[in-house]
């Protein structure tokens, strides 16, 4: 009986184990095997040692070290940038009108069905010392901004186009969230602030947890948006990475992804954990 | 009961153009247990969330030991409320639960740690402080959410139809439960039903509702003996309730024969509606009997039989411990007092007619849960 159960739901999830492992085993597999190895295909630590020991020959610091901490400080701003947009927002859509929070969903959606390549772009032509921006700016005789090219043209690039990943999850969470709780919880003394911190942001942080991996991993490990809105002048990891891939050096490339992935898993796993602590009362304080 | 602490004055409510509640005048004195009775939209709830302070009325004042509370928002409130459906937070414990309110007043640990065991005490969950409240059954929250609301030290707890997630065995444990906890903190308690059996059980006023209009205000016994119109008397409890005109003062005729009743006080030849509870109607010979009639239907009920008896086309429903097979023709003695005749009201000729009877009507009000707004 159930013998014959198990086999139809392994027959049934088949298909997708099959998926699983061609598209996500097997490319993470290879990863880790260019990752330790050479040319040759010998095994070697040496392209993990180069990524924290190859210095720079001008200036002495360590080149890749620099390189993974810049764009470990653009992602995390890029993040917060989106939280602090975001999390009011989705906040704000759940008070709405049924018909309010359609269209508004409608308006986060419509710029993830361009092309990606687009929107950066787009973004160009806006930023540019020549473009919109600048245009406006002068025009109400503000004078001319510098933003092409620099970190905060990076960073504007990322939040743009990370924010729907930010809010979608938040929102999804707030908008399931009872509302008796928090007239429980203006009955029981809080005023709106109160409730906030007290009730809402505990019960939304799986939301928030969700929106902050989405927007953190792609934005650590882009590439496109630093050429184009970096005008290519500060490499980020992705960069260094899709560098040495262009160039060949496949094993490299992959030790570099590797670690990314490695730091990657155990911040998140770390952050799970320390959120997940205290939730729903075990653990919490006595 | 003491002196008068909440006063609801001419308050109307309107959603959307639609009246919910239409001039509603009512007070609620200190240390009463008193029940807002009614059907699905009939007002109810909306009354407890005005005096809650979560909705504004759209006219008309609320007063609370004679001060007008109207915009005062609910965290000001020394009013605290028990949710239909408990709302405790799922992210704190049971401790942390019940200690909410007093954490946001600022309370010394220390007192807060004596009260929230205090109160553990009182709802019988010692030793479930750090038990995480989703693991807790449908009563153990319901105890939980109303020691959450005690807590605090309210005037006034509001229940919205608090035992309504529970099975009958534990809702019929809690009723007594609330009742002695009311008792012994001495607080006034308004409780929302639409359970006209846990109303009588429980309260000390009945207010009963339909239509967003208060149809009757009284103790149980006045509520069940001596009900207003034709809706309270077959909300409340069952009743044949027919068509009759008042002779004299004492005697009502229905069916063409003259009864000696109780009622006085009606305008000779006055039309009104008659009730007769099926449990003052006793059964006797055919050839003894007032009014004669078939059994056409008979249901074992445990205590008693439910039997419907049709009387010249109308049908009533009888409770008795004499078994009458079906098909078979019996007569019936009504003593005058079981007799009870009111005012014609617009729900004359809506309600009291048995020929659609059916048990599963039974069920199916007494499952249906409230969801108003």
């Amino acid at each position: 009986m159930s013998g014959n159960t198990r086999r139809r739901t392994g027959a049934l999830i088949a298909p997708y184990s099959i998926w699983a492992l061609l598209f996500i085993a097997v490319p993470l597999f290879f990863v880790a095997y260019y990752a330790f190895t050479d040319n040759s295909f010998g095994f070697t630590f040496g392209n993990i040692a180069r990524f924290f020991t190859e210095t720079s020959r001008e200036t002495g610091s360590r080149i890749y070290i620099d390189i993974f901490m810049r764009s470990l400080k653009l992602a995390v701003i890029s993040t917060a940038i989106c939280l602090l947009l975001g999390y009011p927002l989705a906040y704000f859509m759940t008070r709405a009108s049924a018909k309010a929070q359609k269209i508004m969903m409608v308006l986060i959606m419509i710029p993830m069905w361009m092309n990606f390549l687009i929107r950066t772009y787009a973004w160009m032509t806006i930023l540019q010392d020549t473009g919109i921006l600048n245009g406006i700016l002068s025009g109400l005789g503000l004078g001319k901004m510098h933003i092409i090219g620099t970190e905060s043209a990076v960073v504007v690039g990322m939040v743009y186009d990370y924010f729907p990943y930010m809010v979608l999850p938040i929102y999804s969470i707030m908008a399931k969230m009872d509302y008796k709780l928090i007239e429980a919880a203006r009955d029981l003394g809080c005023n709106g602030a109160q409730v906030l911190r007290r009730v809402i942001i505990p019960l939304s942080i799986p939301g928030i947890l969700n929106g902050v991996t989405m927007v953190l991993i792609p934005s650590i490990s882009t590439f496109y948006i630093s050429q184009k809105l970096g005008n290519g002048r500060f490499f980020l990891i992705g960069d260094a990475i899709e560098g040495q891939y262009v160039a060949n050096n496949l094993h490299f490339a992959a030790a570099m992804a590797f670690i990314l992935m490695v730091i990657l898993l155990v911040a998140m796993a770390l952050i799970k954990y320390l959120t997940g602590r205290g939730k729903y009362g075990e653990g919490a304080k006595a | 009961m003491s002196k008068e602490l909440i006063r609801l004055k001419d308050v109307s409510m309107q959603f959307e153009g639609e009246t919910v509640l239409d001039n509603i005048n009512l007070y609620f004195n200190d240390k009463e247990f008193l029940t807002l009775l009614g059907p699905s939209g009939c007002g109810k709830t909306t009354t407890l969330r005005i005096v809650g302070g979560f909705l504004v009325p759209t006219s008309g004042d609320v007063f609370f030991d004679g001060v007008r509370i109207n915009d005062v928002p609910p965290h000001k409130r020394q009013v605290n409320t028990v949710f239909q459906k408990y709302a405790l937070f799922p992210h704190l414990n049971v401790y942390d639960n019940i200690a909410f309110g007093l954490n946001i007043k600022k309370v010394p640990k220390d007192e807060i740690k004596t009260r929230v065991h205090e109160m553990l005490e009182i709802i019988n969950l010692r030793g479930f402080e750090h038990r995480s409240v989703t693991s807790l059954s449908g009563g153990q929250q319901q105890r939980v959410a109303i020691a959450r609301a005690l807590v605090n030290n309210p005037k006034v707890l509001l229940l919205d139809e608090p035992l309504g997630a529970l099975d009958m065995r534990l809702r019929k444990d809690m009723q007594q439960e609330l009742k002695r906890i009311q008792r012994e903190m001495e607080i006034t308690f308004i409780y929302v039903t639409h359970d006209q059996e846990e109303a009588l059980a429980m309260s000390d006023t009945v207010v009963v509702m339909d239509g967003g209009r208060i149809q009757q205000i009284g103790t149980p016994e006045d509520i069940y003996n001596e009900p207003k119109n034709a809706f309270v008397a077959d909300f409340i409890g069952e009743s044949n309730i027919v068509d009759g005109i008042m002779r004299e003062d004492g005697v009502v005729e229905i069916f063409n024969r003259k009864f000696r009743c109780l009622d006085k006080g009606f305008a000779p030849n006055e039309a009104v509606d008659v009730v007769i509870r099926p449990d003052d109607v006793d059964i006797v010979p055919e050839k003894d009997g007032q009014l004669k009639g078939t059994v056409t239907q008979v249901t074992f009920k445990g205590v008693q039989y439910d039997i419907i008896v049709d009387f010249y086309g109308f049908k009533w429903l009888i409770q008795t411990t004499d078994f009458c097979p079906e098909g078979s023709k019996i007569g019936i003695k009504i003593d005058p007092d079981g007799f009870h005749v009111m005012k014609k009201s617009h729900y004359s000729g809506m309600f009291g007619d048995y020929s659609s009877y059916s048990e599963e009507y039974d069920e199916i009000s007494e499952n249906e849960s409230e969801e108003e707004e």
